[in-house]
């Protein structure tokens, strides 16, 4: 399928469908047997997509992006940055080398696009994005003019990507832009990729390279499960024994202050939020380790037995560590939301602990432990409310009743999520789909075709239920995924996540959606990423390498 | 492994349960320390300590030395040294610390035994460009013990083995010590044929990663790379013969081929390892990049009469086959110095034979009736007098013997179908020497630890005689290549291939995965640590090294 790719508009489904039908009769034929990628198209697919089949040449020698008003910091950055995306690595060397005259002579070919004008109406210096960043955008190629006009500067950030990925190579070896008409916004406003990093470490240069990744493919949110029970890698200022004595090694597996600002910042000059958990009162062992006195001590029989379970509700040094500690938290991580976790505590601890058991009588919780996890949230809860901060939390918290701010955000998790999703809306509270996203669950062959088609509205409720749906995210659990393998695991895979969580509902057919899918392969490994193969036997014209 | 060592490896494993389930609820598991991957046929280690100081090792040949040996010591005196933690390395020199470190010792009044050189003894001569085989000698005895170290082997390839085991013996203590313990190691491998198919057809895979592949598989004493090299989806091996067969049935021609002299490269890369390189050219089917090079090597399908276009398995009807197979398979004996070719014969559809008429006039002038496997017959049985005559062996897939084709006696048939107990014994009782893959496609991939089911898959479990057991050269893992390419290939063929190679090098009764997981997980950090992308496979955890790329 080459230039002439058709608007993805209503009446062209049926010609893309057509298109797609001749491709695979052809490959037939073809001794590769593999679905031929598009050229030229964007991942994901935008909301209002018109292309015709004539070309524009880029001008390498002379091209530059050029603001048109409102100038800041973020867009200084994507230029240079987008820069390369077109012409790679050594884009500046060449650049210069284009320069000199007698190269002009020699080889340069007039280009018809010279500058790409970007036109953001709302000032942006040292702004950070949030759930109610405007990310829309226009984008016109024709006749040579480039344009991408924007409310914020992230819409012009999306647009700066999807310009780019319409430029391709033609068949003589020039940049190419078909021309084209594009009017995008996302269909939901959080569109996240969980990564964990306790169950193994993953290194900041990874999770770098992880975050222009996910600007590859418009997502905005990174959740960054940061500690759990196996470790504790976040190197925290006020409890430097968290890390000190909860991490694997101290000296090479930790995230300083250092680090976790340079993901910040790497990621809101990407228009990406950064969203932090720190989990508890379970899945935090390795809390105890570097805070004595924090979890609870199990008993056998009458004894502590050296074993211990969820954090120590009962303690009154539990909840103003918890106040210093998320203070810390709150001044490190600027995003408005922090993940609180709340998910998986199991109560078998709690109840062998004779001091828990007074508490409970004198609370008269009875035997239900969950009055108990429930009053140790709403404590932590009204922590993050006086940091003046929104929380997000993963479904069980609800699910046994605590009271929350109207404005968290529930993440569902668990199967038979479309119920889940059903209450919690009813509710009245905000919610996030994870269910049908666990990357981390691997098997064999095409799998991305199920994650492309589950749908976060997919569920029985009102146009008022639905609209609390505010996204949702893929999950990379680290339980088998470390350096080694989690770039790979991670792309494409979690591309056909990412079109779902920005492309309009109907577009949803993977059969169509599948050469597209083959060239945003393609250009991720050309821009560094290793995204391993999805859809069969076949090939990148420039395969990857270790930078 | 003798039974008092294997006691105490239960114990000191009951020691790490119980000390782990204290501390958290999802325990990493502790990894052993110094212990070998594959298990040695005999270990026997001591608590002793003996130390080493990096700056003045040194691997010392006791009698005939070659080129190999050479080669070898420069390799694992960094596998032992230079790549431990760079906080140590940049201390201060080493020999500094080593000395400050047995100041230390003598303080605490506890000094080692200082171990200066691994003597490595070798019976046969290596000088001379000498190849691993089949028939090789892969045996070697291993002591060290109050500071001496000696490694003696009959052959070469026995010697290498020897090394990687005494490399694997040596580690860090907390202080950062290079240490080994007193040990005795008789070892020597339980199948001759331990392999690893990858396959450069379905995506291309760049020389440098088939060649950090070849070291992987020497850090667990693989020694065959089945090189499935070409298939239908494209044909990357440059033929000097035939060179239109990569020009346009490769992805790319400017990049995406294997030439002559990366060939070579990776030949010797392997020979230096103990490494054979055994080629797999697959006909008749699995050949549809054939066709674009080498125009009506193929069978033309026909719809209602007529050619439709498309082509199915290569055309036995026509002499040109034969004298091109010939010429090429000339070639490659001569690029390929391995004993053995495969020649593939997996999976012939019969679709397109039937619809074509040239086709029919053959089968009715052959007698063949309508049993096209007797077609599929005629064709691999000239393919066989083919290569027979170029005095090569040939391994096969087992569909060549189901169908019932003549192959030369010491043909090496290749079981990788569902139910492979009972084609085990069919095969055997027939004569033929069997390799097993069938529980090894480790590009199936399931969620978790999917390596204790490649683990616990015994090539030797079917119904059959000892003289029928004796007939199982061994086995391979297959990585085929649908879903991978150069993004994925190394972490997912590590360490779950180290799996499969205890199971070919190990005696058949080390084969609990629990007893197993603390060495195999000792064994993925050091694969790390040896600049192998190796994925973690036993849940949560941290090697101390982690990967950096390279």
């Amino acid at each position: 399928m080459t230039s002439n790719f058709s608007k993805m508009v209503e009446g062209s489904r049926k010609m893309v469908s057509l298109l797609f039908v001749l491709s695979l009769f052809s490959a037939l034929s073809d001794a590769k047997l593999s679905v031929t990628p598009t050229k030229g198209v964007p991942w994901p697919m935008p909301m209002d997509y018109k292309t015709t089949g004539k070309q524009n040449t880029v001008d390498a020698a002379s091209f530059r992006f050029t603001t048109r008003s409102v100038e800041c910091d973020i867009l200084l950055d994507a230029y240079v940055r987008y820069r390369e995306a077109i012409f790679g690595r050594n884009a500046d060397r060449f650049h210069a080398m284009r320069q000199s005259p007698k190269f002009v002579q020699m080889f340069s070919q007039e280009g018809d696009i010279g500058e790409v004008s970007v036109d953001v109406s709302k000032p942006c210096q040292g702004s950070y994005p949030s759930l109610e960043s405007d990310e829309s955008y226009s984008l016109s190629v024709a006749n040579g003019q480039v344009m991408i006009s924007a409310q914020e500067v992230w819409g012009a950030l999306w647009g700066l990507e999807t310009f780019v990925q319409l430029v391709y190579k033609s068949d003589t070896g020039e940049y190419v832009v078909n021309d084209t008409i594009i009017s995008d916004k996302p269909r939901f406003a959080h569109r996240g990729l969980l990564l964990d990093t306790s169950r193994h470490f993953l290194s900041t240069r990874n999770l770098l390279r992880n975050l222009d990744a996910m600007a590859q493919n418009k997502l905005n949110v990174f959740h960054w499960h940061i500690v759990d029970d196996q470790s504790f890698p976040y190197e925290s200022m006020a409890f430097p024994e968290l890390s000190s004595k909860g991490s694997y090694f101290p000296e090479s597996q930790v995230y300083t202050p250092t680090d976790v600002a340079e993901v910040i910042e790497f990621a809101r000059l990407r228009g990406i939020r950064v969203v932090a958990e720190f989990d508890s009162p379970g899945h935090t062992q390795s809390w105890g380790l570097g805070q004595k006195g924090f979890l609870t001590e199990c008993y056998s029989g009458e004894k502590p037995d050296g074993s211990y379970g969820p954090a120590d509700p009962t303690l009154n040094t539990t909840f103003p560590f918890l106040k210093q500690f998320f203070a810390e938290v709150a001044s490190v991580f600027p995003d408005q939301y922090i993940h609180l976790g709340g998910d998986e505590v199991s109560f078998t601890c709690w109840q062998s602990n004779p001091v828990i058991k007074d508490f409970m009588q004198k609370m008269s919780y009875g035997t239900n432990y969950a009055k108990l996890e429930e009053y140790y949230m709403q404590n932590l809860l009204d922590i993050i409310n006086s940091l003046k901060r929104g929380y997000i939390i993963w479904q069980e918290v609800i699910d046994n009743g605590a009271k929350v701010r109207p404005d968290t955000v529930v993440e569902v998790w668990k199967g038979g999520w479309e119920e889940e999703m059903e209450k919690v809306t009813k509710q009245g509270y905000k919610t996030l789909l994870a269910s049908c996203w666990y990357l981390n669950y691997i098997s064999y062959g095409s799998d991305w075709t199920t994650y492309y088609t589950c749908d976060p509205q997919k569920f029985n409720g009102t146009d008022a239920q639905k609209a609390l749906v505010m996204g949702g995210e893929l999950t990379m659990w680290g339980e088998y995924v470390d350096d080694t393998n989690v770039l790979s695991r991670l792309w494409p895979r979690a591309s056909a996540v990412a079109e779902r969580l920005w492309s309009p509902q109907d577009v949803n057919f993977p059969l169509v959606a599948q050469p597209r899918l083959i060239e945003q392969r393609c250009r991720m490994i050309r821009r560094g990423i290793p995204a391993e193969p999805v859809t069969g036997p076949g090939t990148c014209p420039v395969e990857y390498r270790e930078p | 492994m003798t039974g008092g060592t294997m006691k105490m490896l239960l114990f000191l494993f009951w020691g790490f349960l119980f000390s782990a389930v204290s501390q958290a609820q999802e325990i990493p598991t502790a990894p052993s320390r110094g212990q070998p991957w594959p298990m040695p046929m005999s270990y026997k280690a001591g608590g002793q300590l003996n130390t080493i100081d990096a700056a003045t090792f040194r691997f010392a040949t006791q009698g005939n030395d070659c080129d190999i040996l050479r080669e070898a010591y420069i390799r694992y005196r960094e596998a032992a040294f230079k790549q431990h933690s760079e906080r140590l390395l940049v201390v201060g020199p080493l020999r500094f610390r080593q000395n400050n470190l047995r100041f230390m010792q003598q303080l605490r009044g506890q000094e080692n035994a200082l171990l200066q050189q691994l003597s490595v003894q070798v019976s046969t001569p290596c000088e001379g460009r000498i190849y691993p085989s089949l028939e090789s000698d892969e045996s070697y005895a291993l002591d060290v013990s109050g500071g001496q170290a000696t490694l003696k082997a009959q052959e070469v390839w026995g010697a290498l083995w020897g090394l990687e085991t005494f490399v694997q013996l040596v580690y860090t203590t907390n202080s950062g010590e290079f240490v080994v313990n007193d040990t005795s190691i008789t070892d020597k491998p339980r199948f001759v044929h331990r392999g690893m198919l990858l396959d450069t057809g379905r995506h291309f895979l760049p020389k440098r990663t088939l060649l950090q592949n070849l070291d992987a598989m020497a850090q667990n004493k693989l020694n065959v790379f089945h090189w499935h090299i070409v298939d239908d989806p494209s044909f990357p091996y440059e033929s000097r013969a035939f060179p239109e067969l990569s020009n346009k049935g490769s992805f790319y021609p400017g990049s995406h081929i294997y030439t002559p002299s990366d060939i070579q490269e990776i030949i010797e890369f392997a020979r230096l390892r103990g490494i054979r390189v055994m080629a797999e050219f697959d006909t008749p089917g699995h050949a549809r990049s054939w066709e674009e090079g080498q125009k009506g090597f193929l069978s033309e399908c026909y719809s209602g009469g007529t050619r439709n276009g498309m082509y199915g398995p290569a055309d036995p009807t026509k002499n040109s086959t034969f004298t091109f197979l010939k010429e090429f398979f000339t070639e490659v004996a001569s690029v390929f110095p391995d004993q053995y070719i495969h020649v593939g014969g997996d999976e012939v559809n019969f679709t397109c034979w039937q619809s074509n008429p040239a086709v029919g006039d053959f089968m009715q002038k052959m007698g063949f009736g309508d049993n096209y496997a007797k077609l599929e017959e005629y064709y691999m049985q000239n393919l066989l007098d083919i290569i027979n005559s170029l005095g090569r062996g040939y391994m096969i897939w087992q569909e060549v013997i189901d169908n019932g084709a003549k192959v030369r006696e010491d043909t090496v048939v290749m079981v990788w179908k569902g139910g492979w107990q009972k084609e085990m014994a069919n095969v055997t009782k027939q004569g033929y020497h069997t390799l097993l893959s069938s529980c090894w496609y480790l590009n199936l991939i399931t969620y978790g630890e999917d390596w204790k089911t490649f683990y616990t898959c015994d090539p030797h479990a079917f119904d059959g005689t000892d003289a029928q057991k004796s007939l199982v050269m061994g086995g391979e893992l297959a990585m085929w290549g649908e879903y991978v390419d150069d993004t994925n290939v190394l972490p997912l063929s590590w360490p779950r291939g180290s799996a499969v190679a205890e199971r070919l090098w190990s005696p058949q009764d080390v084969n609990s995965p629990v007893l197993a997981e603390p060495r195999l997980v000792e064994q993925r950090c050091r694969m790390v640590r040896r600049g192998i992308p190796a994925q973690p496979i036993s849940g949560a955890g941290g090697c101390p090294e982690e990967f950096g790329g390279n």
